[in-house]
């Protein structure tokens, strides 16, 4: 029988395809891993828990709920949606907080697992897909809520229904990306994840999540361009069965997106030592 | 043993690993070195401020079916090496080449949930060890009952024992079929049926295995390991095939430890002890298998009017009590001030190692009432070629009985 034979030394002298490959086979290898330590952290979570389920849109309900007060009471006052205003906010609220949860996933999971690093050898991309896992689990219950919503406020059935899971995909895709770039740094400071927690809170405001986009102006400007706002515009306007707008530049950013995972998946990889290190 | 045409599973070859002291820096020092390693640089690493050696140029080769044992004080490195070879850290220099399947004794449990039932947590600790499901289902039952948790295998880990989760670790672990194992203390912990039970499961896997193995234990490292290197502050003190020899070495630097006081009522104290060399006279900590032992000890005493009943006995490394200097005690009026007595052990037969001694006074024999008692007074090593566990190398004579 050959043996699986492994080479550590200083340099990491593997070309970007080599480096592909490796982590081809290594998802390969982390498939169980993976699913096990997913259903590992839902178990332990709900076991420990009477409200289980219902924090995971906990918060993004309060803050739907706080604006649909908002608009009712007439304290601010919001341009037509086009849908009734609580889908509208809920819906926005809901996916914007996919997608954050989406960006903090890669962190977490690393974070969590500090303790195992440093002791035993594994493919560390189970970690971001248990991650992804957790995180899909917890998007399906946020989109059947979203389906109740819908059916709630008597929008009803449309085809495009159907394609929902598949946008929701892309935003935790969207998501995983950019938290994966940012795993390395903020594993080392954690002033990058207080950073970057606030930088969301402000990035919601120029995001249409709980109101639409202005028809002139600056701001109209930054929320077209935002890169956010194609994701979070064409899983609502699926849901509520009109024609996507952004359809284009949701595809754009998606592709986009494609390169950099893998880009930021070798750049994982690569820091995992050095974080282990100095933990 | 045909070792040389065993293939060679691990080579080391001069690798050297350096650390921060400081965190700040350290952290620092890790965002340029994931630039650098971005890059894939490949110039030569220096010390930069404030970083030191944590291991430095060791090399070694390891085939199948022997055993390294890394020795060497806190903090010399020997851990750090292991996560190299474990590929946790990479190296600042040199290169490590490693075949086969590499398995870690060391964390046991690992990604164990308090919450999960241990059923639940053997599939999570068997995935991250690399395990598949379908393997883990065929080994559960086996697991179980190597663990000998049965009872208790649908109760949350939380309410285990320490003792019980590191059973069930190592029940897992023990599963793994490796080429190259990699131990760290792990086995140091459990009771003695479970440190027997390791030791088996070891001797079991040892013929088909290149095992590298750190401990603090030297009994278990003699009797397991077959290649020693001692380490102290990254760099091999001692590299070879004389087991017996770098436990010597690793011993002598811990000779000359402080003695302490654990009772004392004050009418009497120990102001001097020694210990003479059998051959000069003069004083000496290192003696040599079957030399005659000579302690002398300068008392002081302040307010006794009899000869106290002295006893000194003798303990090894690990402190346990291996022997009691015997003689006949005769009560007989005594003076105040110094005097010296000397107690004399004839071909002395104590097994190779490291010995100290400590000294309980008593009022008279019946050993009631101790009025001074020290631990550590004097450490000694006794020399001798053959290395053996026992504390005890008896002087034997074998005949060979014809019928």
């Amino acid at each position: 029988m050959k043996l699986e034979t492994r080479i550590y030394q200083k340099e990491n002298n593997l070309s970007l395809k080599k480096h592909f490959r490796e982590i081809l086979a290594d998802l390969k290898k982390s498939g169980f891993l993976a699913r096990q330590l997913a259903e590992r952290d839902i178990k332990a979570q709900y076991r420990q828990s009477y409200l289980g389920i219902i924090w995971a849109f906990i918060t993004p309900l309060a803050t739907a709920a706080v604006w649909i007060f908002l608009n009712l009471s007439g304290t601010i006052q919001i341009t037509e949606t086009g849908v009734p205003y609580p889908v509208y906010a809920f819906s926005g609220t809901l996916l914007w907080s996919i997608i954050t949860e989406a960006i903090n996933t890669p962190t977490n999971s690393t974070n969590a697992a500090r303790g195992l690093l440093s002791k035993i050898n594994f493919p560390k991309e189970a970690l971001i897909l248990s991650g992804v896992y957790k995180l899909l689990f917890n998007s399906g219950v946020k989109i059947i809520l979203l389906v109740i919503f819908v059916f709630l406020f008597g929008i009803g059935f449309h085809w495009s229904l159907l394609l929902l899971p598949l946008v929701i995909l892309g935003a935790v895709f969207f998501g995983v990306t950019i938290g994966l770039f940012l795993t390395p740094i903020s594993m080392l400071y954690k002033d990058i994840g207080k950073m970057v927690s606030m930088g969301f809170s402000f990035l919601m405001y120029i995001t249409p999540v709980v109101y639409a986009i202005p028809e002139t102006g600056v701001m109209s400007l930054v929320m077209k361009i935002n890169p956010f706002t194609p994701v979070i515009l064409t899983g609502r306007d699926l849901l509520t069965g009109v024609q996507p707008e952004f359809l284009t530049y949701y595809f754009v950013v998606l592709g986009f997106c494609l390169p950099m995972f893998v880009l930021a998946l070798i750049g994982y990889r690569i820091s995992i030592p050095i974080l282990v290190e100095r933990t | 043993m045909p070792q040389q045409d065993q293939e060679i599973l691990v080579k080391v070859e001069n690798l050297s690993k350096k650390f921060c002291k400081d965190l700040k820096t350290s952290l620092w020092y890790g965002v340029q070195d994931l630039l650098s390693n971005l890059k894939g640089s490949k110039a030569e690493r220096e010390l930069r401020e404030k970083e030191f050696w944590a291991v430095k140029d060791i090399s070694f080769e390891l085939r199948r079916g022997e055993c390294l044992g890394l020795i060497g004080h806190n903090g010399a490195g020997k851990s750090t090496l292991l996560k190299i070879l474990n590929g946790l850290i990479n190296p600042d220099a040199g290169k490590v080449t490693i075949k086969g399947r590499v398995g870690a004794l060391i964390e046991l449990g690992a990604g164990f949930n308090g919450i999960l039932t241990g059923r639940e947590n053997i599939y999570n600790n068997g995935a991250i060890l690399g395990f598949t499901r379908k393997e883990i289902n065929e080994k559960l039952d086996e697991i179980i009952d190597f663990a000998e948790l049965r009872e208790f295998i649908d109760m949350p880990v939380q309410n285990y024992s320490s003792g019980m989760k590191v059973r069930l670790g190592f029940a897992i672990a023990a599963q793994m079929e490796p080429d190259v194992l990699l131990i760290d203390e792990v086995l140091a912990v459990g009771d003695l049926g479970f440190v027997l039970k390791c030791f088996k499961t070891i001797d079991k896997i040892l013929p088909n295995t290149a095992i590298i193995f750190v401990s603090h234990s030297m009994p278990m490292v003699s009797r397991i390991c077959n290649h020693i290197i001692l380490m102290e502050k990254g760099v091999t003190i001692f590299q070879g095939e004389d087991v017996a020899k770098a436990i010597d070495l690793y011993y002598r630097s811990f000779v000359n430890n402080e003695s302490n006081v654990v009772f004392d009522d004050g009418s009497i104290s120990l102001e001097e002890v020694q210990l003479l060399d059998p051959t000069t006279g003069e004083p000496t900590n290192i003696i040599s298998w079957g030399e005659d032992l000579k302690i002398i000890l300068g008392l002081n005493n302040k307010r006794l009017e009899y000869l106290p009943f002295i006893t000194i006995s003798i303990y090894d490394k690990e402190q346990r009590g291996v022997a009691f200097f015997y003689y006949d005690y005769k009560a007989k009026s005594i003076d105040k001030g110094l005097f010296l007595i000397s107690f004399t052990h004839n071909k002395l037969q104590l097994s190779k190692g490291n010995y100290t001694l400590n000294l309980i006074v008593y009022e008279n024999t019946k050993m009631i009432n101790p009025i001074l008692r020290l631990n550590n007074i004097l450490s000694f090593q006794v020399l001798v070629e053959i290395e053996t566990w026992p504390p005890f190398l008896l002087d034997t004579e074998l005949n060979y009985l014809v019928k």
